[in-house]
C-alpha cells in the first residue's frame, strides 16, 4: 500500500544526492544539474502530499516552482556562456572575481 | 504488493540511480543523459498519484527543454572535459559535503519518521465539494485550471512577468559588449578580445 511517506523519503534521498553533487562537483554545469535534482525533490514531496492531503494547491506549487526553475536555468545558464567566452574551462574555483 | 507500489519502487530506482549518475558522472554529457533519466523517473511518480498534467509537462519542459538547454551550452563551450573527481580542491571539502549530505539526509529521515503520518485520504483529488451533480471526478488537468485560473490568477500572472525578465536577461548577459569585464583581474586583454571580433567579422 502506497503512503505519502514513501514519496517523503525518496524526495529525502534525492534531495541529499543533490546537495553532496553541488558541493563536490567544480563545473558550473554539473552543479546547476545538482541544484535541479533538489528542486525535483522538492516538487515530489509537494506531490506526495497534494495526494496524501487531497489537495490540489500541491500541485499548483510544483506548477509555479516548474516555472522558476526553467526562468532560473536559462539566466544561470548566460551567465556562464558570459564568462566562459573570456575564460575558457573555468570551474567554479577560478571565478573569485568578485570576493574583492 | 500493488501496482501503484509497485510502479513507485520501479521508478524510485530509476530515480536514485540517475541522480547518483549525475553526481558521479566525470563527463557533464553523461550528467545530462543521467538527468534525464532522473527526469524521467520522477515524472513517472507524478503518474503514479495522478498528477497527469505535471508528469506531461515534467517531461516536456524538463527533459525536453531544460536539458537540451544544458547540452546546448556544454557543445557550444567545449566544456565536455571530464573532470578528475579525485583532485580536492579544498583539503576535505569532500569529505565534508559527504558528512553535510548525510546529516541532511539524516534530518529529513529524522522528521518524517517523528511525524505519525499524513491526515486525509489519498486519492485523485475526490473532494466531495469538488464533485459535479452527477457526482463525476473532473479530471486532473480541470482541476489544476480551475485552482490556477482562480485563486491563483495573480501568481500566474506575475509568473509571465519572470519569464519576460529571464528572456530579457539571457539576452543581455550573452551578448558580446566590446570592452566590457576586460578591465577585471584574470581577464584577456581588450586587444585580443577585439581582434577576435574583427577577425569574425572579416569572415
Amino acid at each position: 500500500m502506497l503512503t505519502p511517506t514513501y514519496y517523503l523519503v525518496l524526495s529525502a534521498l534525492l534531495f541529499s544526492i543533490g546537495s553532496v553533487g553541488l558541493l563536490v562537483r567544480r563545473n558550473p554545469l554539473v552543479m546547476f544539474m545538482s541544484v535541479e535534482l533538489m528542486l525535483n525533490a522538492v516538487n515530489l514531496t509537494f506531490i506526495g502530499f497534494a495526494w496524501g492531503l487531497n489537495d490540489i494547491g500541491g500541485q499548483v506549487a510544483v506548477f509555479f516552482v516548474m516555472v522558476v526553475a526553467a526562468a532560473e536555468v536559462v539566466v544561470g545558464l548566460a551567465i556562464v556562456v558570459a564568462i566562459m567566452k573570456r575564460r575558457d574551462g573555468a570551474t567554479a574555483d577560478d571565478l573569485s572575481v568578485l570576493k574583492g | 504488493m500493488g501496482l501503484q507500489l509497485f510502479s513507485f519502487l520501479v521508478a524510485g530506482v530509476v530515480v536514485i540511480t540517475g541522480a547518483l549518475g549525475v553526481v558521479l558522472a566525470r563527463n557533464p554529457v553523461h550528467s545530462a543523459l543521467f538527468l534525464i533519466q532522473t527526469l524521467f523517473g520522477v515524472a513517472v511518480e507524478f503518474l503514479v498519484v495522478e498528477a497527469h498534467f505535471l508528469a506531461a509537462i515534467q517531461v516536456i519542459v524538463y527533459a525536453g527543454a531544460i536539458v537540451i538547454l544544458f547540452l546546448f551550452v556544454i557543445m557550444l563551450l567545449g566544456v565536455d572535459t571530464a573532470e578528475d573527481l579525485k583532485v580536492d580542491p579544498i583539503v576535505g571539502q569532500r569529505t565534508a559535503a559527504i558528512i553535510t549530505g548525510g546529516a541532511i539526509l539524516g534530518l529529513l529521515l529524522a522528521v518524517i519518521n517523528s511525524v505519525d503520518g499524513v491526515t486525509g485520504t489519498p486519492g485523485s483529488l475526490r473532494n466531495t465539494d469538488e464533485l459535479s451533480a452527477t457526482g463525476e471526478v473532473l479530471p486532473n488537468v480541470d482541476q489544476l485550471a480551475e485552482t490556477i485560473f482562480t485563486t491563483h490568477v495573480f501568481a500566474f500572472e506575475v509568473t509571465g512577468l519572470l519569464l519576460t525578465v529571464a528572456v530579457v536577461g539571457a539576452v543581455v548577459m550573452a551578448r558580446r559588449v566590446p570592452g566590457a569585464l576586460q578591465a577585471l583581474p584574470g581577464f584577456p586583454s581588450t586587444d585580443s578580445v577585439e581582434s577576435d571580433a574583427d577577425l569574425a567579422e572579416e569572415a
